[in-house]
């Protein structure tokens, strides 16, 4: 059997490579992916928990549904506003758009 | 009888009160009130004195004036013939003059108050010579002083007036002052002010008397030459007599009155009255003959050359009072007293003569001015010369018997330079009083021609007293012919005890002597003839050739100036000189502690602005400080706000993980 | 080493190698591709996990729609030729240390809390009982995950409409 920390340690990976990108990244869309990619870690560790962890309704599953729904709606306004963004700045590179800046 | 004394002063005080209040109501009737009070109490004085004549004496105490503790002084009178003399002298005198000036002072607006004044000064005068203790002397004493201020003041809208008043009650100031601690003294040694406790106490306490005190003079030295000190400022004595011809400037009855005949003799009554005192104390003695001969002399050298006629007189006065003193001086205090008295009617009625001139010119008073006015004013010009020859002690007028006595007595105690010098003054009193004479009534005239024209006699109201005082002038001396047997020296001499005779008889005979008094008196006159009369350029030829003499003279010899320069100016000068020294402390102290106060204030709003300021824009600089370093957090960058997240979740991860 | 694990590691280094490539590529298209590769990726590892319902929703949504929209969103807002830009920012270093130290965290955590557990040899058929566990026991969070759905496309609608 794959050991569950396998698992978790992968999932840990992708989490933290979407950590950076959402941290490094200047273009907005690739953040918005990192984002996806952060989700997706999480998904993988609820999924594996449902897998290994005796549970009587798979919530580790519905769970990872919710999050994929969630996901979908978020970076369906996430892309909505990037291109409102662009349409303003002309540009998506967040670290151009600064307007809060002090 | 006798005690009707107390009468004698009150009633000019009861005058004083009624015209004094009643005055503005009574105006020209005041005299009625004023003269008749005066009046009355010389009838009762006489009767009191035809009563002591037979040897009745008083001393009553009427009243407890001051009982404190030990010291215990009355209001009381003492009748015996030296004060029975002397109250008859001042009444009679007194109501004479009095009568004058109905005459004199018709018209003046301050008529009332003039014999308001002068019954205070009957009043105060009767009381002085009716004590019978030293403090109620004193109050009589204090009390002429006072209406002499009044007096010379009474015009006192006119400047020398006001100021001479002044001048004659702080120079008296002086003398009273030396008076008064000669009355402490007497009080400390005898217990008592009256006179009948102190002088029979004399012989008993001499060895306390006899004692050496300050400067090696003995106690009773001391009391008595105090005491003669206020006799100098009331009697007008070297050095203090400075006020008294500047005293002129009142009316001529209160020059009369109070600078000839009654005041200015309180100084010889209040030494004839401690005569036991001062037999006690030789030194003082010497002192006072020789004063009284200095002055003497001097006071005649200044009225050689005056030219304002009251002037001379004055100067007369002062040097008669001279010869009183050096009478007193030698022991002759009766004859000082009986000069006192001769003088009193010569005297006044020198003023009164003069008073009369000055009336009938129109105000003038200057000699230089008159002449040939005996044709114009015969009364005046006849009892004027009775009195001037009495004043130059001319056999048989009253001033001859009184000088010579003293002369004479000056010569037998053995003091021949009091002599000399009694006598040169008889020389300059009969020159200078002729010359008066000549120069104002003899002569050619040299009035004013406008005044020419008023030249008239006086009113009856004003020549009658003249001659009634003539008389007296011409025949007074007849009472005291002789000091052992007439009937003046019977009378008074007892009071003295055996003082006078003691003195000593030497010397030269009374006959020899009076004959040199008239011989050196008929000389002066002769002389004052030739230089006024005959050649009239011999006055102003030795007035040339003694240049520097005669100016001294008529300067009068400068004392004035010299009183005001060492005493009023240095007194000013020390006044000013303390007032700086108080104005620049006392404004020094004040703007010091204001300029103190306001650096202070300032000090603490530069404090209080740097501090205060200084910390809230302190505080204000912080908050900005920090909000500037502070706000480089809102980069406005979305990826720094996640990676603060990311490393907080780190370091949260991390403690929970290890705690 | 069983094939199962070997499949295992195969699968994880081919999504970690393109969750590489999306991280830090510099081309925005390969980034794409690349996270579509790791979706499918994503997708077998499920698979391996008896989530057989789930691997397919996952090709469903991420790969059919959410990538579909990344790249309409690229192709709207980039010159897709440009990568002279930079690809990453200032804050590199930090990032990666905090990147670096949650995931010795996580590492940690997965390693030492867990006990050793093996599960069931394998799951019921997950779709049905996925499908009865959402309108039963999960019918709330459904519905409001409908809305929330709703509200998303509406939002986004009014975010990109033309001005």
């Amino acid at each position: 059997m794959i050991p569950l920390s396998h698992y978790l340690i992968l999932g840990g990976i992708i989490f933290s490579l979407g950590v950076f990108g959402a941290l490094t990244r200047r273009n907005a869309i690739a953040i918005l992916m990192s984002i996806e990619l952060m989700l997706n870690g999480v998904n993988l560790n609820f999924i594996a928990f449902a897998r290994y962890l005796p549970q009587t309704m798979l919530q580790g599953q519905v769970f990872a549904i919710f999050v994929i729904t969630v996901a979908a709606a978020e970076a369906v306004v996430g892309l909505a506003i990037v291109l409102g963004l662009y349409r303003n700045f002309k540009t998506v590179n967040v670290d151009e758009i600064n307007l809060m800046k002090w | 009888m006798l005690k009707l004394i107390w009468l004698v002063p009150t009633l000019p005080l009861v005058g004083v009160v009624i015209n004094g209040i009643f005055g503005r109501w009574v105006r020209e009737r005041a005299h009625l009130l004023a003269v008749g009070t005066t009046g009355l109490s010389f009838l009762i004085a006489l009767g009191i004195f035809l009563q002591v004549l037979t040897g009745r004496t008083l001393n009553w105490d009427v009243y407890s004036w001051v009982p404190v503790g030990d010291f215990h002084a009355t209001v009381g009178f003492q009748v015996d013939p030296l004060s029975a003399v002397m109250m008859l002298v001042v009444t009679f005198v007194g109501f004479l003059i009095h009568v004058y000036s109905i005459g004199y002072m018709h018209g003046d607006p301050g008529y009332a108050r003039f014999f308001t004044y002068m019954n205070l000064f009957m009043g105060s005068m009767l009381i002085l010579v009716l004590a019978n203790n030293y403090l109620f002397m004193f109050l009589g004493w204090e009390g002429v002083g006072l209406c002499s201020y009044l007096l010379i003041g009474f015009w006192y809208q006119k400047q020398s007036a006001s100021d001479a008043g002044k001048k004659a009650f702080v120079v008296n100031r002086i003398g009273d002052a030396g008076f008064l601690l000669g009355v402490f003294l007497i009080w400390r040694t005898f217990g008592s002010l009256h006179y009948a406790e102190i002088f029979p106490q004399v012989a008993e306490l001499h060895e306390i008397l006899a004692q050496p005190s300050i400067f090696g003079l003995s106690l009773v030295t001391w009391m008595t030459l105090l005491l003669f000190t206020g006799a100098v400022g009331k009697s007008a004595q070297l050095p203090l007599y400075v006020w008294l011809p500047d005293a002129m400037e009142g009316p001529t009855p209160v020059s009369a009155l109070i600078h000839a005949a009654t005041m200015v003799t309180a100084g010889v009554y209040m030494v004839a009255r401690s005569s036991a005192l001062f037999d006690a104390a030789p030194v003082s003695m010497t002192v006072v003959a020789t004063v009284g001969a200095l002055t003497a002399v001097f006071a005649a050298t200044i009225a050689l050359v005056q030219n304002d006629i009251k002037r001379v007189v004055a100067y007369s006065t002062i040097s008669q009072l001279g010869y009183m003193f050096l009478g007193a001086g030698v022991g002759a205090y009766a004859s000082a007293i009986f000069h006192l008295a001769t003088h009193a009617f010569f005297k006044a009625l020198l003023f009164l003569g003069s008073g009369s001139v000055i009336h009938g010119l129109g105000g003038e008073q200057d000699i230089r001015k008159m002449g040939g006015l005996r044709k114009h004013m015969p009364i005046t010009a006849y009892t004027f010369l009775l009195a001037a020859l009495a004043n130059a002690g001319i056999f048989p007028l009253a001033g001859f018997w009184s000088k010579d006595q003293i002369l004479h007595a000056a010569i037998a105690s053995g003091h021949v330079w009091l002599w000399a010098l009694g006598a040169a003054g008889a020389f300059g009193t009969a020159f200078y009083m002729f010359r008066l004479y000549f120069v104002t009534f003899e002569g050619e005239s040299r009035v004013d021609p406008h005044v020419a024209h008023h030249i008239h006699e006086s009113p009856r109201v004003m020549a009658v007293p003249l001659m009634i005082l003539a008389i007296f002038a011409l025949g007074a001396g007849l009472f005291g012919t002789s000091p052992e047997h007439s009937p003046y020296y019977t009378f008074v001499n007892p009071v003295f005890r055996a003082a006078g005779e003691g003195a000593g008889h030497q010397g030269p005979s009374e006959f020899t002597m009076a004959l040199v008094s008239v011989a050196i008196a008929a000389a002066g006159i002769a002389l004052a003839y030739q230089m006024y009369l005959r050649r009239r350029e011999l006055a102003d030829r030795m007035a040339e050739r003694f240049r520097g003499g005669y100016t001294l003279l008529l300067n009068k010899y400068w004392v004035d100036e010299i009183y005001n320069a060492v005493f009023v100016d240095f007194g000013k000068w020390l006044c000013h000189r303390l007032w700086l020294v108080d104005a620049k402390g006392v404004d020094g102290a004040v703007n010091g502690t204001s300029w103190l106060t306001v650096l202070a204030s300032h000090l603490s709003a530069r404090f209080d602005f740097r501090g205060v300021d200084g910390l809230v824009n302190a505080i204000a600089d912080l908050i900005q400080g920090g909000s500037q370093a502070f706000k480089r957090l809102q980069t406005g960058v979305i990826q720094n706000y996640l990676l603060a997240m990311a490393m907080g979740i780190f370091v949260i991860v991390s403690l929970y993980f290890f705690f | 080493m069983t094939l199962k694990l070997g499949i295992f590691y195969f699968l994880a280094a081919f999504t970690v190698w393109a969750a590489a490539v999306v991280v830090l590529g510099k081309n925005i298209v390969r980034a794409a591709v690349a996270l579509i590769f790791g979706f499918c990726g994503m997708a077998a590892l499920y698979v391996l996990l008896d989530a057989e319902f789930l691997a397919a929703v996952q090709v469903l949504i991420y790969v059919g729609g959410i990538t579909i929209l990344l790249l309409f969103a690229i192709m709207l807002t980039s010159r897709i030729g440009a990568t002279t830009a930079r690809v990453v920012n200032d804050q590199v270093i930090l990032s990666a240390m905090a990147a670096v130290g949650l995931l010795v965290g996580l590492i940690y955590a997965s390693t030492s809390g867990i006990p050793a557990m093996s599960g069931p040899p394998r799951l019921p058929e997950t779709t049905p009982f996925l499908g009865r566990a959402l309108l039963t026991t999960y019918a709330l969070p459904f519905e409001a995950v409908s809305v929330l759905l709703l509200a998303a496309m509406v939002g986004a609608i009014i975010l990109a409409r033309k001005e």
